[in-house]
């Protein structure tokens, strides 16, 4: 019975820290820009298709191509923003959503066009012996994906609360003309922030990719939940995004476990509407 | 130092600012005063690209600053605070004044990333000079609170640490002694005052009219978007006009 539920636990851990990505990805851009963007999604394919790139065309070993993979999406994420976004010259929420819903499938279709549409697979970051832990049976690929989404929280916040631009950025979140006047730049702030997001989804890919497959609309799916979890959390808070992120995680595995796989999105998402209507703001929102 | 031709701002078709010209000398304290209104506010607005005039030049230190997002007018020396307070609410009191030095700051990303020692050699010294702007304003033991659940006077203090801590060339100040009771007021004061024989340049907007008396060297009088007066405070004191738009007014509600 334990170790049932120590094995669903652990399942849903490791894809409740992959939405918990994909959802501060959401929230960062959210902060300091106001708006959903969708591109995110696409953030998480790119990241398994450059680590695949990394690994086989540049034949990289581990750690370098995952960190080439995670700063290319940073790169692609600011060029999205600064030649798809910025020239639209608009501080209209709406027309910047719809923006971002363009350039996600522009994205995508670049993706497809690059890397085809077949199923790839990427070899998880060490060789895959299953570990025993307490009777529950883990992937190391599990553990890594653990460790290092709270390597990426522990460096994000720590870029947020203890640096001068992390500063500007919160400041720009908390009030936009009082920014303005003390001398902070707008769109270097929103070019930061679509590069942090593009660097978490990005990381999201390369680390669920192994377990999932890698195809070019693999983002798709993994950045719903990822948003579903923002919601879950509150659109915007950071503990929010991580608590929705697990939250629904181990709801999913949970369900899957103890009732059926076939229901585990439906438990999910039942929970996620039951939770809205009680809290509309979400479980950590202001 | 500043001086703004002939700017005219329309709200819908509804002047708020006509063919306003006057100049702030530098090193000298200009008062802004009229009824409410007049355009006050808005004109802070237009000088430091909150919004765009309609029409006519705003220039600072013999450069055309009218076009100009608001950051960059900022980054130029010019620091300001607003009537009905910007602050941060969900940052510390601190954190709300270091965002004054923004312009100091090396913030460029690579640089906050790779954090090298000098950089923060320099970060301690912005937060040494950002807890004396605090401790100039008696706020230094409410460094850690959020801005947000301050007191109205205290956050008011706050916006003016924030605004002063940069050492600005030029500072705009719109009312900020409005709200404040007599003790804060006073406190304020002695700190414009101290920003003032330390030669800074102000314009300030206020309805204290003996703040303004004693602290202003040029006063300009708006009444519905017009600047119908300019001259030193004894002057404006006895023209007519502003006796009739303004002072004249308040002395009989008085």
């Amino acid at each position: 019975m334990f170790q049932d539920f120590l094995q669903f636990s652990f399942s849903g851990l490791t894809s409740g820290a992959i939405y918990a990505l994909i959802a501060l990805g959401f929230c960062v851009v959210n902060n300091t820009m106001g708006i959903v963007n969708f591109v995110q999604v696409d953030f998480v394919s790119l990241g398994g298709m450059l680590m695949f790139s990394a690994l086989f065309a540049l034949g990289l070993p581990m750690v370098p191509g995952l960190l080439l993979a995670v700063a290319g999406v940073g790169l692609v994420a600011m060029i999205v923003e600064r030649f798809g976004l910025r020239p639209a010259r608009s501080d209209n929420h709406l027309v910047l959503i719809f923006l971002t819903v363009g350039l996600s499938i522009i994205l995508r279709g670049i993706i497809k066009l690059v890397w085809g549409k077949n199923r790839m697979a990427l070899p998880p970051l060490t060789p895959d012996e299953p570990i025993n832990i307490l009777g529950a049976t883990v992937l190391p690929q599990a553990l890594w994906i653990l460790l290092l989404t709270v390597v990426a929280i522990a460096l994000l916040m720590w870029f947020f609360y203890r640096t001068p631009l992390g500063l500007s950025m919160r400041a720009v979140a908390s009030n936009t003309t009082a920014a303005a006047v003390v001398g902070i730049p707008a769109g270097r702030i929103r070019l930061t922030s679509y590069a942090i997001a593009g660097a978490l989804g990005g990381l999201a890919g390369v680390l669920v990719t192994p377990i999932t497959t890698l195809n070019y609309d693999v983002g798709v799916l993994l950045g719903l939940k990822g948003f579903a979890a923002a919601i879950l959390g509150g659109f915007g808070s950071f503990p929010g995004a991580i608590l929705g992120g697990v939250g629904l995680g181990l709801l999913e595995s949970l369900s899957a476990g103890y009732l059926s796989s076939a229901y585990k999105d439906v438990v999910a998402f039942a929970v996620l509407l039951l939770v809205l209507f009680v809290r509309p703001k979400g479980l950590l929102g202001k | 130092m500043l001086k703004l031709e002939n700017v005219s701002k329309n709200f819908g078709g509804l002047p708020a600012l006509s063919d306003v010209s006057f100049e702030v000398p530098q090193g000298l304290v200009t008062a802004l005063i009229g009824p409410n209104g007049a355009g006050k506010s808005t004109l802070i607005n237009c000088t430091t690209g909150v919004l765009q005039p309609s029409k006519g030049t705003v220039s600072f230190q013999q450069k055309k600053i009218t076009a100009l997002p608001a950051h960059q007018v900022a980054r130029l020396g010019i620091a300001r605070t607003f009537q009905n307070l910007k602050l941060f609410p969900r940052l510390t009191v601190l954190d709300n004044v270091l965002t004054g030095l923004t312009c100091e700051g090396g913030s460029s990303m690579l640089m906050a990333m790779l954090r090298l020692p000098y950089l923060r050699h320099r970060e301690r010294q912005l937060k040494l000079r950002a807890m004396e702007a605090l401790d100039r304003f008696s706020l230094s033991d409410k460094a850690d609170w959020p801005a947000g659940i301050l007191a109205y006077g205290d956050k008011k203090r706050v916006e003016l640490a924030r605004a002063t801590v940069s050492q600005p060339d030029l500072l705009l100040l719109d009312e900020p002694v409005a709200g404040l009771n007599a003790e804060e007021t006073a406190e304020v004061g002695e700190q414009l005052r101290l920003l003032r024989s330390a030669g800074h340049t102000m314009l300030l907007v206020e309805h204290d009219m003996d703040l303004v008396m004693e602290i202003a060297d040029q006063v300009v009088v708006l009444d519905s978007g017009k600047c119908i007066a300019t001259g030193t405070p004894e002057e404006v004191r006895r023209n007519p006009l502003v006796l009739e738009a303004y002072l004249g007014r308040m002395e009989a509600t008085a």
